[in-house]
């Protein structure tokens, strides 16, 4: 995984549930992560999917992603290129899903209260700080277990390698 | 050193002598459940290169979430989980023609204290009613637990919410759910094991433990759990799909949290739009005109919910601008509703039946509300855009209100049209094959 990355924040507030951040109508028909990506944010947000850039970050505010299990609400936002997620709090399945799919999940509410839409930030995961021109605020770096996942790129190639060493 | 009922069982499973809130544990699981999102697990797992499944007896898969399928896309994916399950030898695999995954696993045995169950939907809490420790998971875990059998869990802090008092009349289970999430919100018990105990909770029906543990996701938590007592081993006598011990969290163990709740206290309450922990009084919000009422899903929609909306509407007629769906949670239930006459009634004043299953709860099929309209439902989420339209509404409230307020036409108090509960138990001691045991 990159150490450092550069985006532009995408704020939004409390309690941003899995039905705004990937519509439940979508969740049998819709089986293309591409295609999962265009629907990111539709309900809350409908300039999210056509304007997000490459290492943008999401900065919410307390129970980011409750509501349903779907996975598909971690998977569009990380096919749309968003770096990492900053949230006061994450609901429990929600920081599953990110973990699983190899999105950063950073939980830091001075970041919240300091950075606005549109700011320029700057996440590194090593020292553990989100840098910008309204200040440096420090996370706890992620523990060892929830490193190998992320840096492997998720649950899914995390297994494979853990097979492949146990069968070797 | 006292232990909760979450550190004992995860430190059983795990192998450890003992885990503390916050450790990062490995377990088997007993059961893991997938539902209509099989297909796209199974090509999870086919991305992790493993051929064969870890342990098929693991899985159960209930296909619920758009029955029977309403377009090709979602009868495709029927099909290809169909094969999945066949060409791995999944045993536990129950067809369109039984009913809400939750529902279905209970009737057959599956929820069994003391054991671990993994679902992948969030409502997977409702085990948790059977004193299980069953907990939502998400698509890739369920894949690979398919793969590796392993599932990885944080070790959570425990809310106890002591229950006292006893309802009022019109006040349910559900309103004390909602009660709940309306006192501590919806990230109140985030991440933590919910205990529902007191004297009232082991008075608690099966079916309104399984209400209560499904709500418990919605205050944010990993776990419900109730006790399991004389009630679930009555239930499971002759039903229980495997052996199971019992786990209970010691007497004196540490609780990060106690909420207390006296039932004597709660009124009907309505949860209002666009998130469940906007919880109002009925009161303050009767008289709101509502176009559909939705009496189904995994939360309420189980034979004393439908006898309820029967007594509500026993030579009545729904209002004439409100339609009213009614699903029952599974094909026994239907059964025993139409042998008791619920359906007839139901129908007959109105009420437009539906295949078992999850219907329009999250906006697939079967009254997905239109631009403009207020839907109230007897479900757990009414998130903006939850019921397949972002311009329409959703007020979550027990079946009792919801059964007067589709008579009405308007959101109403339920103790306007009031039900006898007395000779409601007695005739839900005839029904056969969704008995719901009373015990008050």
């Amino acid at each position: 995984m990159q150490t450092v990355i550069k985006g532009k924040v995408w704020k939004y507030g409390d309690d941003i549930n899995t039905d705004v951040i990937f519509p439940g109508k979508y969740t049998y028909t819709v089986n293309d992560p591409a295609e999962m990506g265009e629907h990111a944010m539709e309900d809350l947000d409908p300039d999210f999917a056509a304007n997000v850039q490459q290492n943008d970050v999401i900065l919410a505010g307390k129970n980011f992603g409750c509501g349903s299990s779907r996975e598909q609400a971690a998977v569009c936002l990380k096919v749309k290129g968003v770096g990492a997620i900053i949230a006061s709090t994450f609901s429990r399945i929600y920081f599953r899903n990110g973990v699983n799919v190899g999105m950063p999940l950073i939980t830091n509410r001075d970041a919240y209260d300091h950075f606005e839409h549109g700011d320029s930030i700057e996440i590194d995961f090593e020292k553990g700080e989100i840098r910008g021109e309204k200040g440096t605020f420090k996370f706890p770096p992620f523990n060892e277990f929830f490193f190998g996942i992320i840096d492997a790129g998720g649950l899914i190639p995390y297994t494979r390698k853990r097979i492949q060493e146990e069968n070797r | 050193m006292q232990k909760t009922f979450s550190e004992k069982i995860l430190a059983k499973y795990s192998g450890k002598s003992h885990v503390v809130p916050g450790e990062i544990v490995e377990v088997i699981p007993d059961i893991a459940m997938s539902h209509d999102n099989t297909a796209a697990i199974s090509k999870t797992f086919a991305k992790i290169g493993v051929d064969k499944l870890y342990n098929p007896d693991i899985h159960l898969v209930v296909l619920d979430h758009c029955v029977p399928p309403a377009n090709e896309a979602f009868a495709q994916n029927h099909k290809d989980i169909r094969e999945f399950v066949k060409k791995h030898g999944i045993k536990k695999f129950y067809d369109i023609n039984n009913g809400i995954c939750h529902q279905v696993m209970a009737e057959n045995g599956h929820c069994l204290p003391g054991t671990i169950m993994t679902g992948s939907d969030s409502h997977s809490t409702t085990y948790g009613a059977f004193g299980a420790f069953g907990t939502g998971v998400t698509r890739s875990e369920t894949a690979v637990i398919m793969a590796t059998g392993k599932i990885w869990f944080r070790v959570p802090e425990t809310m106890r919410i002591n229950i006292t008092g006893e309802f009022q009349d019109g006040v349910y289970v559900k309103d004390l759910a909602l009660g709940i999430i309306g006192k501590i919100r919806a990230d109140g018990a985030l991440y933590m094991a919910v205990e529902f105990t007191g004297p009232a909770a082991g008075k608690f029906t099966v079916s309104e433990r399984m209400t209560l543990c499904n709500l418990a996701v919605e205050m944010g938590a990993k776990v419900g759990y109730v006790p399991p007592d004389e009630v679930i081993f009555n239930y499971l006598e002759g039903r229980a799909a495997a052996e199971y011990e019992p786990v209970y969290s010691d007497e004196g163990c540490n609780y990060d949290a106690v909420v207390d709740m006296n039932l004597s206290e709660l009124e009907p309450v309505v949860a209002c739009p666009h998130t469940v922990d906007n919880v109002k009084p009925v009161t303050e919000v009767a008289g709101e005109t509502i176009e559909q009422v939705f009496v189904g899903t995994c939360n309420n929609s189980r034979l004393d919910d439908l006898a309820i909306l029967a007594h509500v509407l026993k030579g009545r007629h729904i209002d004439s601008s409100t339609r009213l769906v009614v699903i029952p949670a599974s094909s026994k239930v239907m059964i025993d509703a139409m042998r008791l006459g619920y359906i007839e009634t139901i129908v007959s004043a109105g009420g437009t039946l539906a295949t078992p299953g999850c219907g329009p709860c999250m906006g697939n099929h079967l009254g997905v509300p239109a631009t403009g309209e207020k839907t109230i439902s007897t479900a757990n989420r009414n998130f903006k855009g939850r019921m397949g339209n972002r311009e329409s509404e959703v007020f979550l409230a027990s079946p009792h209100t919801c059964a007067v307020s589709a008579v009405t036409g308007k959101i109403s108090d339920p103790r306007e049209i009031p039900v006898d509960m007395a000779l409601i138990f007695s005739e839900l001691r005839k029904a056969t094959l969704s008995p719901v045991l009373m015990t008050r």
